[in-house]
């Protein structure tokens, strides 16, 4: 007995080695990447002006309205659900800061602290009720974008009498939440929006966080197999929840950008912008079933995202192809996803 | 965290003085029964778990191993006998509870996340921290070497650390499960149907583990319905049949033929032969099932 359990431990099972290479391409991340890189270099090569510094920063701006709401989805996606109601959710936001300030003519400080709450409840209630019926994602948020919608539209007509929210430039602590939410840095000779460094940090907590904290594990893990992660002490319920509210978080800052850019939003925006951050944090390699992702992919996906939406206009093409362009990054980055994911799971 | 390290030589320290020695079990189980409403799940069930020593719990589906686990895991509480940890009396509420006397249990399907690193799988919901307040953040190096060094400790030799779960084979991914629980201060360890969905290979690698967690001191409880990966492995074999104790063997006591025949049920067997002969046209069958009776029959104990 002792002698073949000798001989046997003798001969492990070895994996085989991978190399660097091989590595690189195991990261969700990288499909993403190299579709970056190509798009860059094809619109390079097309337009003259997209390499201009003034027209990087513009689509570094594009960019950056997706990917502060991709960095929250990428998360949520990796947690193994999904939110369809973020593009209402963030015009919710801003007309939830504008209208309270515009009717009790506060400051518009109390309008924005009351948005953060808001944004952050619909983030639980959504969670909640996943967890409570146990219904997919996909129903819990359909449900919520509409409610969302219709009250976006319904509140905004009876408190404001108008489809949109009353200008509130004239109130006080409107210039210094522009300063925070909708400002530009002069980055030699460049205007560059705040928002992408308000993206920049974001991508950067959430890959920390994904990566380097237990709630990042723990996201990993209710996304892989929320079973399991039940079985080992991990708190799923909370965990999901959390990652809802978080989704409420950005858009929260985003819809304090759209509110600040202007004055005023208009209540039937947002409808169909959902789809763009889902598609954002697919291409950057997150899996729709859960489990596998990365901050960084999602914010490479937005990136994407930005220079075929700017790039189009740069090189002078009819925007129509926009969509089709779109449709196809999306098919190719899942295809590419559909691959490392079989290769993760089976030997 | 310095604790967890001082367990971990207590566990050693077991290893070179067993409990064997004292008249006292590491969980012992006298007359257990349990019932859901008027239905007996489970009945005068009778058994020890030492320190290096297999305990194994046969039975075919619906025999009742899956009640026994559970009120030794602290899913379900026991309604008739006694159930004593190192001698005392004691009724476990939750799985928690299981957990913080020292037992833990390896669940066939539960085991591990396949997209996660192994690292990671084996650190979760118990993550090692380092850092204060929102800096707070796992120590991972120490992690990866901890999961390396346990690993191989248990005859799993990988490079790397990294890799997804899910590419390691079923009974590698089980035996990170054993030896995650080993690690995680476990001195009871059950198994449920560790080998059910595995092939023969895989299998004997599990087989193997199990061996290794009985040398490093573990009391091992053993949950299967092959009688042949439990006869190699086992030092006492538990046998259940529709809820009821059947048989509770120590391994000099039984052959595995034996063993085999109380499993199958050699009486049952007769019955099927005298059944498909009634049927007729099954002539090969009748001859097989037949031979099966001859070949197990004559070593029926008692």
């Amino acid at each position: 007995m002792t002698q073949t359990l000798t001989k046997h431990l003798a001969a492990d099972e070895r994996v085989g080695k991978r190399n660097p290479l091989q590595k690189l391409l195991g990261r969700p991340e990288v499909g993403a990447l190299v579709g970056a890189i190509v798009l860059f270099i094809f619109f390079a090569i097309v337009s003259q002006t997209f390499t201009q510094p003034n027209a990087f920063a513009t689509v570094l701006y594009g960019s950056s309205t997706i990917g502060i709401m991709a960095v929250g989805v990428s998360l949520l996606m990796i947690g193994g659900e999904f939110d369809l109601s973020t593009g209402v959710a963030v015009i919710s936001s801003a007309l939830t800061a504008s209208l309270f300030s515009w009717y009790f003519t506060t400051n518009v400080w109390v309008g924005v602290a009351l948005a953060l709450v808001v944004s952050l409840s619909i983030g639980f209630i959504n969670g909640w009720i996943l967890i409570k019926t146990k219904l997919p994602s996909f129903i819990v948020t359909l449900a919520s974008f509409l409610m969302l919608t219709g009250l976006n539209l319904g509140l905004t007509r009876l408190i404001g009498g108008s489809v949109s929210s009353p200008s509130i430039s004239t109130m006080d602590g409107f210039k210094s939440a522009q300063a925070i939410f909708a400002s530009s840095v002069n980055i030699a000779g460049v205007e560059v929006k705040n928002t992408v460094f308000i993206w920049i940090v974001l991508v950067a907590v959430a890959s920390w966080v994904l990566l380097r904290t237990k709630v990042g594990n723990w996201i990993f893990a209710v996304g892989g197999d929320a079973n399991a992660a039940r079985a080992v002490g991990v708190p799923v319920a909370k965990t999901k929840i959390g990652l809802f509210m978080a989704v409420g978080f950005c858009g929260w800052i985003l819809g304090m950008h759209n509110l600040f850019a202007f004055d005023a939003v208009q209540s039937g925006e947002g409808v169909g912008n959902e789809f763009l951050y889902i598609i954002a944090a697919v291409i950057g390699g997150c899996l729709l079933t859960g489990g596998y992702g990365s901050a960084v992919g999602g914010a490479i996906g937005a990136f994407i995202f930005g220079m075929a939406n700017k790039g189009i206009v740069y090189a002078q093409w009819n925007p129509d192809w926009f969509k089709f362009f779109l449709g196809l990054m999306l098919l190719l980055a899942t295809i590419v996803n559909l691959i490392v994911k079989r290769r993760a799971e089976l030997k | 965290m310095n604790a967890k390290q001082i367990d971990q030589q207590t566990l050693l320290k077991d290893e070179k003085d067993p409990l064997t020695h004292t008249p006292v079990h590491l969980l012992s189980l006298d007359q257990v029964g349990k019932h859901y409403g008027n239905i007996i799940a489970l009945s005068d069930a009778t058994l020890a778990v030492d320190n290096g020593r297999v305990t194994c719990v046969l039975g075919d589906n619906g025999a009742g191993k899956s009640t026994l686990i559970k009120i030794i895991a602290g899913l379900h509480q026991h309604d008739e006998g006694t159930f004593k940890i190192l001698g005392e009396e004691r009724k476990l509420n939750s799985p928690r509870e299981a957990l913080d006397s020292g037992i833990a249990t390896v669940y066939q399907d539960l085991a591990v996340v396949p997209l996660m690193p192994i690292w990671r799988n084996f650190f979760l919901g118990s993550e090692l921290t380092t850092g204060w307040g929102p800096l707070k953040r796992m120590d991972v190096q120490r992690m990866k070497d901890i999961t390396l060094k346990e690993l191989a400790e248990m005859g799993i030799d990988l490079r790397d650390v990294e890799q997804p779960i899910g590419q390691l084979s079923g009974g590698e991914r089980q035996c990170v499960a054993i030896a995650r629980a080993v690690y995680f201060g476990a001195k009871v360890l059950i198994l449920d149907e560790p080998t059910a969905a595995l092939g023969v290979k895989q299998s004997g690698v599990v087989l193997r583990y199990i061996l290794q967690a009985r040398d490093r001191g573990l009391g091992v409880v053993f949950i299967t319905h092959n009688p042949h990966h439990a006869f190699p492995v086992g030092d006492r074999f538990l046998l259940l049949k529709r809820g009821k104790s059947i048989g509770y063997y120590e391994k000099k006591d039984i052959t595995l033929e034996e063993l085999t025949a109380q499993m199958a049920g050699g009486a049952e067997l007769a019955e099927l032969a005298h059944e498909l002969e009634e049927l007729g046209g099954h002539g090969d069958v009748v001859k097989e099932v037949q031979a099966e009776v001859a070949g197990t029959g004559s070593h029926l104990p008692g």
